[in-house]
């Protein structure tokens, strides 16, 4: 479905002219979903998660998303005026940290130029015309694994959580940085709740956290979640 | 510059002890910490957080900046600096309003429930955590003792120490030879002696290619073992000589004047040695009285000692159980004990303990592996529950991977110390 609907919403959206400029959107599309879904929605029904949602994207400041938790890097560089067009963006997703160390965004960057182009042309059909986002696939949230909803409702008990939190700070900065170890600072809840059932359950491939979310229980997994959602730098 | 260091130390212990330790007795609960290293900072800085002043905190550390001994081969080679691994105290004071004292606590009334320290002051506390790290054995290995440590050292206390290590390899003749004498069970950081050898191995190859690494081992075998084996067969071919057991490793004197080492008969002439001796608590637990034997013994729920429901012994110098003695277990000791002193003195919730350590270490550019565990309390000990290794043949993504997260893991935990 989804192959079929890009080249029809690329002839829909995109000015031939400007799809020349920034690159191929169908291999975007590719792209997005390979390098950027884990953490980012677009589309319809897009909403923040791990990192913000990217409807609207082109011409927002830099840490400019309403009801998204920001690291102060990226919320400094909205407030010196950052706004995200292709230049700043092509910079940003070619190496984030050289540019603008202390984002939170754990991605090493795309290296290779021509598929900046195809990335950002994907994403600019979003910023367009918003209000003709086709229908979303509903795959495309990109959740690695499924957690039964009574263990996604359990209300986490976020002093407890401070606790056993202490445990992930020793690896895990809490002000988000991250050099070789990713940061978890201001996950949305289910988020959180998923990546430690997906190592909890071996789904996800790392030896340590697989140990270490092995001897969580549900209540305590959603009291890390509740604390780390919350987390001040 | 390192002698400037020390002679600012001095200084500044004196003078500082005295107006600092008044600003105890002023009706709130008092915990006192000895010893500012992984565990003693993080207890420190953890009680004092998260009691949001409702407890004083008073820090007892001689050093004014805390060389950090994780890392500490990185330095020597060649991929950290001095300064790299040197962590400063005002963090704690300014953050989270922890009064630190440098000084030594030079004993412990355990009656009255006070602390002496060096400078002459004594300290009152309600509870009182002891996180001194190691001393040496006397005698462990015949023919050295402290007075020998700048001929042959141990850099096992990060510092002066290491920077002298640096310095003596740096200065070894062309094919020289270079001689660890290994420590026997339990010591500090299992794969400590070996990821050392590494590092040398690494900054020999590149300025004393024909050099020549030999180990004097106690032990029948160590941590991670057929990693660092293997590894030094792929990096190192042929420099390093282990001289385990069978091959007299158990039996080794040394001539610190000579600079001979002498291995069940054979005797080496060293151009660097370096001698980690048997390893004991830090003596001022041994002056508190909670040791018996090297180490002081512990309650797995809460690190308080056998001896003393109001006294705690945290990192190296505790006997707990299962725990390699490492800065990542003494950070997690930590974390637990000052839950439970802070629910003792103030009525905070306390959790169960949960404990884990992880230790990484590298073999050469970018080729690093680990190993980690996760521990509960029981009755008797701190008890592994699980645990994991690096496997051989890892391909060198992986290797590189594991090294990345190891310099976030050290991020990690001096912030988690000091911040
Ligand atoms: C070469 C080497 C490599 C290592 N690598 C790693 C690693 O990669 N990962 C890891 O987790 N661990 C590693 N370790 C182990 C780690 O350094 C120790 O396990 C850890 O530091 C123990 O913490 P501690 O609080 O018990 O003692 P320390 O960190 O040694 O702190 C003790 C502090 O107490 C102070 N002190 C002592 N006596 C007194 C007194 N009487 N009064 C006041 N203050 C006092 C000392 O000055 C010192 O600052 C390594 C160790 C070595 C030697």
């Amino acid at each position: 479905m989804r192959a079929v609907l890009i080249p029809i919403l690329l002839a829909l959206a995109v000015p031939a002219q400007a799809a020349e400029d920034l690159g191929d959107a169908e291999n975007g599309a590719k792209i997005f979903k390979s390098q950027c879904r884990t953490c980012h929605m677009v589309g319809e029904g897009a909403r923040n998660r791990v990192g913000p949602q990217l409807n609207g994207l082109f011409g927002r400041a830099a840490g400019g998303l309403e009801g998204f938790k920001y690291s102060k890097s990226l919320a400094r560089a909205g407030a010196d005026g950052l706004e995200w067009h292709f230049d700043t963006l092509n910079a940003y997703i070619d190496n984030p940290k050289v540019f603008a160390s202390g984002t939170r965004m754990n991605y090493r960057g795309l290296k290779d130029a021509g598929q900046r182009a195809d990335l950002l042309a994907y994403l600019r059909i979003y910023s367009d015309d918003p209000a003709n986002i086709p229908e979303a696939d509903p795959t495309a949230v990109g959740t690695d694994h499924t957690v039964a909803p009574e263990i996604l409702a359990i209300v986490g008990d976020a002093e407890y959580g401070e606790y056993l939190a202490s445990e992930c700070l020793t690896c895990h900065k809490a002000d988000g940085a991250d050099d070789g170890i990713p940061s978890v600072t201001n996950w949305p809840a289910e988020d959180f709740v998923v990546a430690m059932h997906a190592y909890k359950d071996k789904i996800r491939p790392h030896p340590v956290m697989q140990m270490m979310a092995g001897r969580l229980n549900n209540e305590e997994i959603a009291a890390l979640a509740a604390y780390f959602e919350t987390l001040e730098d | 510059m390192k002698l400037n260091r020390r002679l600012f130390l001095g200084a500044t212990a004196a003078t500082l002890a005295a107006p600092m330790v008044n600003a105890a007795g002023h009706g709130k609960p008092r915990v006192v910490v000895v010893g500012g290293g992984a565990g003693g900072a993080t207890a420190a800085r953890y009680i004092a957080k998260d009691s949001k002043g409702e407890i004083d905190v008073t820090l007892i550390e001689p050093s004014r900046t805390y060389y950090t001994c994780f890392f500490s081969n990185l330095y020597l080679g060649g991929f950290k600096t001095i300064d790299d691994i040197g962590h400063t105290y005002g963090g704690l004071a300014s953050n989270h309003g922890v009064n630190v004292v440098h000084d030594w606590a030079v004993g412990v009334d355990r009656d009255a429930k006070t602390v002496s320290l060096a400078g002459g002051a004594s300290v009152p506390y309600d509870k009182l955590i002891l996180s001194p790290g190691i001393d040496f054995v006397d005698g462990s290995v015949p023919g050295w003792d402290l007075s020998a440590q700048n001929a042959m050292p141990h850099a096992y206390k990060a510092g002066s120490q290491t920077e002298l290590l640096k310095a003596q390899i740096a200065a070894m003749p062309e094919g020289g030879t270079y001689v660890m004498v290994a420590p026997p069970n339990p010591y500090r950081c299992p794969p400590g002696p070996y990821e050392r050898v590494s590092m040398v191995a690494h900054q020999l190859k590149m300025t004393n290619p024909t050099a020549k690494i030999i180990i004097a081992d106690p032990k029948p075998k160590f941590s991670k073992q057929a990693l660092f084996e293997e590894g030094w067969q792929k990096h190192y071919g042929g420099m390093i000589d282990l001289l385990g057991p069978d091959f007299g490793g158990e039996n080794v004197t040394v001539d610190p004047g000579a600079m001979t080492v002498d291995v069940d008969g054979e005797v080496i002439q060293a151009d660097v040695c370096n001698v980690i001796p048997a390893m004991k608590a830090g003596r001022i637990a041994e002056l508190a009285g909670v040791t018996d034997g090297n180490w002081a013994p512990v309650n797995a729920i809460d690190m308080s000692t056998k001896a003393d429901p109001d006294v705690y012994v945290l990192g190296d110098a505790s006997q707990q159980g299962d725990m390699p003695k490492s800065g990542f277990s003494a950070n997690s000791q930590a974390k637990v004990c000052a839950n439970a002193v802070r629910g003792a003195l103030t009525g905070s919730r306390v959790f169960p303990a949960k404990f884990s350590n992880t230790c990484w270490s590298l073999i050469d550019t970018n080729d690093g592996v680990k190993v980690g565990a996760t521990y509960e309390a029981t009755d008797e000990k701190i008890a592994k529950v699980d645990g994991f290794v690096s496997q051989t043949g890892e391909d060198a993504a992986l290797r590189k991977a594991t090294y990345e997260e190891s310099e976030g893991w050290y991020a990690g935990i001096t912030a988690d110390m000091f911040s």
